[in-house]
């Protein structure tokens, strides 16, 4: 019963702690503010002219769909470590805003590379590891769609997810290699700092979001699971002193 | 409990799956020809072509091995989940770490026996030679096959005892299987054109280094898996 009243003090704790509704609003103004400064600042690209403005939103979600990544593989970790529900509850959060960003680097990859090189979809490294990412975020996911039992659920996807993270750099390794013994492919990642100024400051401004949005689904799965626990305490109680 | 104590109770889970299978044939035979069955399947949609053949075969072969494999896997648990087997299993005294050793060698054996009819099957269909060197494409084949019945038989722990079994075991196992997957087509093909670039040995060193990762996470994390 005391592990049942925990996520619920935690819950209301959270309410009281940082204001996470002013962090999502001033993250979403940041990212706008910062998508206007990219666009007006920085001069069309020699090759690719205002394109190149789509790796303002396209390169920073894929960097924090790995830290979103990275949060489900720390947060699993410690459930298995420490048995608490609300790191378990933090993970999910995380994937869900993870597979969010991972869809859509790969959404705005494909957007720009249709007009860049031509084609939709290259299987460059770390195109197609971004691609195996995303399905595992997803299977995670679905997983935890499929198996009814809390407990379960919990330590179940904290494996999932730990196993998912020592595969990432496997994966990109191996299609390195692949890629790389037949062909080389070029990287837009070489920046003059007219553009990589904004980059940065993108990514700052969605990382903001990242986190209110991870905080966000964190603090209602937290809130509904402590209704969930108060839903079965009554039904327990109910013949005692409520009837 | 010792070592060796580990070692006999993961043999007997292994015999007694290895039995159960023996005395019914049922599970082989049927995935067996599913392997030969997707191989068909892959002819019908490279061919005629010879050379367009001879080239994919090596790609058929393994998702005709993936594709059969993962049936395998959700069966092993269950036969113990029909007759509510599982959990006097995993109360009987002993490291839980030594049923899943045991249903892994079971799984081997099991995948092993598929690979023995699938594999010459797609060298017939698909006008595969040889070039010697035939024991190190076993050596690729058997090291692909580990790293493959593991992880299989890890997920299909979680998979057979959630909803909808069917669908989430490949869901969960071939996204990680990606890297096994590349470097052993890799290593194989380039092993049939008679390795000129000299790039089978990176694979096989990657299969190797993947196949130890996963086996010691596997068995690290199977007691989180099936005591839930």
């Amino acid at each position: 019963m005391t592990a049942s009243t925990m996520p619920l003090a935690a819950a209301s704790d959270r309410r009281s702690g940082l204001p996470w509704g002013w962090i999502a609003v001033g993250g979403v103004l940041a990212l706008v503010a910062a998508q206007v400064y990219g666009v007006l600042t920085s001069p069309p690209d020699r090759d690719m002219g205002h394109l190149q403005k789509i790796m303002y939103l396209h390169v920073p979600a894929a960097w924090n769909a790995f830290i979103a990544f990275f949060v489900v593989a720390v947060a699993s970790l410690r459930y298995l470590w420490k048995g608490r529900a609300a790191d378990d509850l933090l993970a999910a959060s995380a994937a869900e805003i993870g597979s969010l960003l991972t869809g859509l680097t790969l959404a705005l990859g494909m957007l720009w590379g249709k007009p860049t090189w031509g084609i939709w979809w290259t299987w460059e490294p770390r195109t197609t590891s971004t691609a195996v990412l995303f399905f595992m975020f997803l299977a995670y996911l679905i997983l935890r769609k499929f198996v009814d039992d809390p407990e379960r659920r919990a330590q179940w996807s904290a494996v999932v997810g730990i196993l998912g993270a020592l595969n990432v750099p496997i994966v990109y390794m191996s299609v390195r290699w692949w890629r790389t013994l037949h062909q080389v492919q070029g990287s837009p990642m070489t920046l003059d700092s007219t553009y990589y100024i904004p980059l940065r400051i993108n990514a700052v401004a969605l990382m903001i979001v990242l986190v209110a949005f991870i905080a966000h689904r964190y603090r209602s799965a937290m809130i509904t699971q402590a209704a969930d626990d108060l839903e079965d305490r009554a039904a327990l109680m109910e013949g005692g002193s409520r009837a | 409990m010792s070592l060796r104590d580990d070692w006999r109770r993961a043999r007997a889970v292994a015999l007694k799956d290895l039995t159960a299978e023996r005395r019914s044939r049922a599970g082989l035979n049927a995935v067996t020809f599913l392997g030969v069955l997707v191989l068909m399947l892959f002819g019908f949609a490279l061919g005629p072509d010879t050379e367009a053949m001879r080239e994919a075969a090596v790609g058929a072969i393994w998702l005709a091995i993936l594709f059969s494999g993962v049936l395998a896997f959700n069966r092993c648990y269950q036969l113990e989940l029909d007759g509510g087997a599982l959990e006097p299993l995993l109360l009987y005294p002993g490291s839980r770490w030594s049923i899943f050793v045991g249903k892994v060698l079971a799984n081997l054996a099991f995948v092993f026996l598929v690979e023995l009819i699938v594999i010459p099957v797609a060298m017939v269909l698909f006008h595969v030679v040889v070039p010697g060197g035939a024991l190190a494409q076993i050596a690729v084949l058997v090291l692909g096959t580990i790293g493959f019945v593991t992880l299989g038989t890890f997920y299909a722990a979680m998979s057979s005892r959630s909803r909808s079994r069917e669908v989430l075991l490949p869901l969960l196992l071939f996204p990680m299987m990606i890297p096994a997957l590349l470097a052993s087509v890799q290593a194989s093909t380039a092993l049939l054109s008679g390795d000129l670039m000299r790039e089978a040995g990176a694979w096989v060193r990657l299969l190797i280094a993947y196949d130890v990762i996963f086996v010691a996470a596997s068995l690290a994390a199977f007691e989180f898996a099936i005591e839930v």
